[in-house]
């Protein structure tokens, strides 16, 4: 009868360590880039996101690092692997979402997390609603996430600071407690404006030094937002005939100006209700069309909207 | 006396890696893992208790391993197994179930013989350790 215990490997089925290369070697950092195929996936961040030259800087040291540490691995140089949590700073539409499914696969590709994936949570997946179904409903959330990223959106309305019996503050705690303890198997990314982040974290001082990322998303100028434009109209097949460019750039300048504007949100909605026009135009007029009526977006279709209205 | 039941429970107990490798082959099945735990061996007694609910939506081994764990800390001396359910034929169907603790003296079972009407004789099994109140048997 042996006590249970967890059986300690048998000799001869340890697996010996892999080599060490001898201090004299030489790695050649290019070959493990393209080992790595992380440049794929920068391109990809630098090519279909538009601006945002912070976050992609940031980005691209992160996975310098890590590649760098694997490099050092190699060697036998041990360092304690990188805390990778981050804060996501921005107005609304600055593609923090996004650019946080990019980072979990180019953390997978880079061998830190093990499958890649994104779990996104607000507030109410987290935070319970009497006594006894937080820590449950926490700790729920973060084993899903677990072999991948936890973002959080608007992360601030964890802690209500009004109210001192709100089940956030339970929350706050696991989610620290697995922050720290876990860091292999997690990696939690917040995201939230940065005026109430920072709010945030001067209430919560342990969020913030366990976090050692914190990553400011500026708002797009009116070009950039074009650009976005331009992309998002590409990848659903549309285009704009030669004179509605300066039209889409028009409403690009007001309705920057407007309340609630929501930067690459407010040009994906504004291209939704342009479809819609464009839908009743042909329907309206052209009992007959080609490709070319069914992928142009005229003027028109970007005068009608409200924006132009005040003029 | 080893209590077999699941499993793999022929064979040696399994390290902590090696739980972690058949957690990951469940997962990938899109089996959802669970954990349960009981200090009654009696090989009929197939309802545990469970540690917490089923773990759907799981992605990564860590998760689960978390819970096994800390269920482990928790009852440092009972029976710990873990399930995994095939939840594609509609009902619950265990497609994994192996022991990931059990206490360290395991007394094992007394063969009672129960003498009925013509002579005839009933055997039934009676675990040692249930001769003590629950929580206290290991």
């Amino acid at each position: 009868m042996t006590p249970f215990g967890m059986r300690p490997p048998a000799p001869g089925e340890e697996e010996s360590p892999p080599e060490l290369l001898p201090r004299d070697a030489v790695v050649d950092l290019a070959r493990e880039r393209a080992e790595s195929k992380i440049d794929e996936i920068l391109d990809a961040l630098d090519s279909e996101l538009v601006g945002l030259a912070p976050v992609k800087t940031r980005i691209r040291e992160i996975a310098a690092l890590l590649l760098v540490d694997r490099v050092r691995g190699r060697f036998g140089l041990e360092a304690a692997r990188p805390s990778l949590h981050m804060c996501f700073t921005g107005s609304p539409g600055t593609g923090k979402t996004t650019v946080a499914v990019r980072l979990a696969e180019l953390l997978h590709r880079l061998g830190y997390l093990r499958k890649g994936h994104l779990v996104s949570v607000t507030r109410d997946d987290l935070v319970g609603q009497y006594v006894g179904h937080t820590a449950p409903k926490t700790k729920e959330v973060l084993k899903r996430a677990m072999g991948g990223v936890l973002f959080i959106d608007e992360a601030y309305y964890l802690y209500r600071a009004e109210n001192e019996r709100d089940y956030g503050q339970e929350a706050i705690e696991i989610l620290l407690q697995v922050m720290e303890n876990q860091r292999d198997d997690v990696v939690v990314v917040l995201a939230g404006y940065a005026d109430r982040m920072d709010s945030f974290f001067s209430s919560n001082p342990g969020m913030s030094s366990r976090i050692a990322h914190h990553v400011d998303f500026p708002d797009y100028t009116a070009g950039e937002l074009e650009e976005i434009g331009l992309l998002m109209l590409a990848r659903e097949g549309y285009g704009l005939a030669a004179e509605t460019g300066p039209v889409f750039r028009s409403y690009i300048e007001l309705r920057r100006d407007q309340p609630r504007f929501a930067n690459a949100r407010s040009i994906r909605n504004a291209i939704e209700r342009a479809r819609l026009r464009h839908a009743s135009r042909l329907m309206a007029t052209a009992p007959k069309v080609d490709l070319a009526a069914l992928t142009t977006l005229l003027p028109e279709d970007f005068q009608a909207s409200r924006v132009f209205a005040g003029q | 006396m080893r209590i077999t039941q699941g499993a793999f429970s022929y064979l040696p107990d399994l390290t902590d890696e090696e739980i972690t490798l058949q957690i990951a082959y469940a997962l990938d099945n899109g089996w959802p893992c669970s954990v349960e735990y009981t200090d009654d061996p009696h090989p009929r007694n197939s309802y545990w208790e469970m540690w917490g609910l089923p773990m759907f939506d799981l992605k990564d081994p860590a998760g689960v391993l978390m819970e096994l764990n800390e269920c482990r800390r928790t009852f440092p001396n009972h029976y710990v197994r873990l399930n995994a359910y095939d939840a594609r034929y509609g009902r619950q169907t265990t497609a994994l179930q192996f022991i990931v603790q059990r206490p360290g003296n395991e007394p094992g079972f007394r063969l009672t013989r129960e003498e009925t009407a013509d002579r005839q004789v009933r055997y039934t099994m009676h675990a040692y350790a249930t001769d003590r109140p629950e929580g206290e048997r290991y």
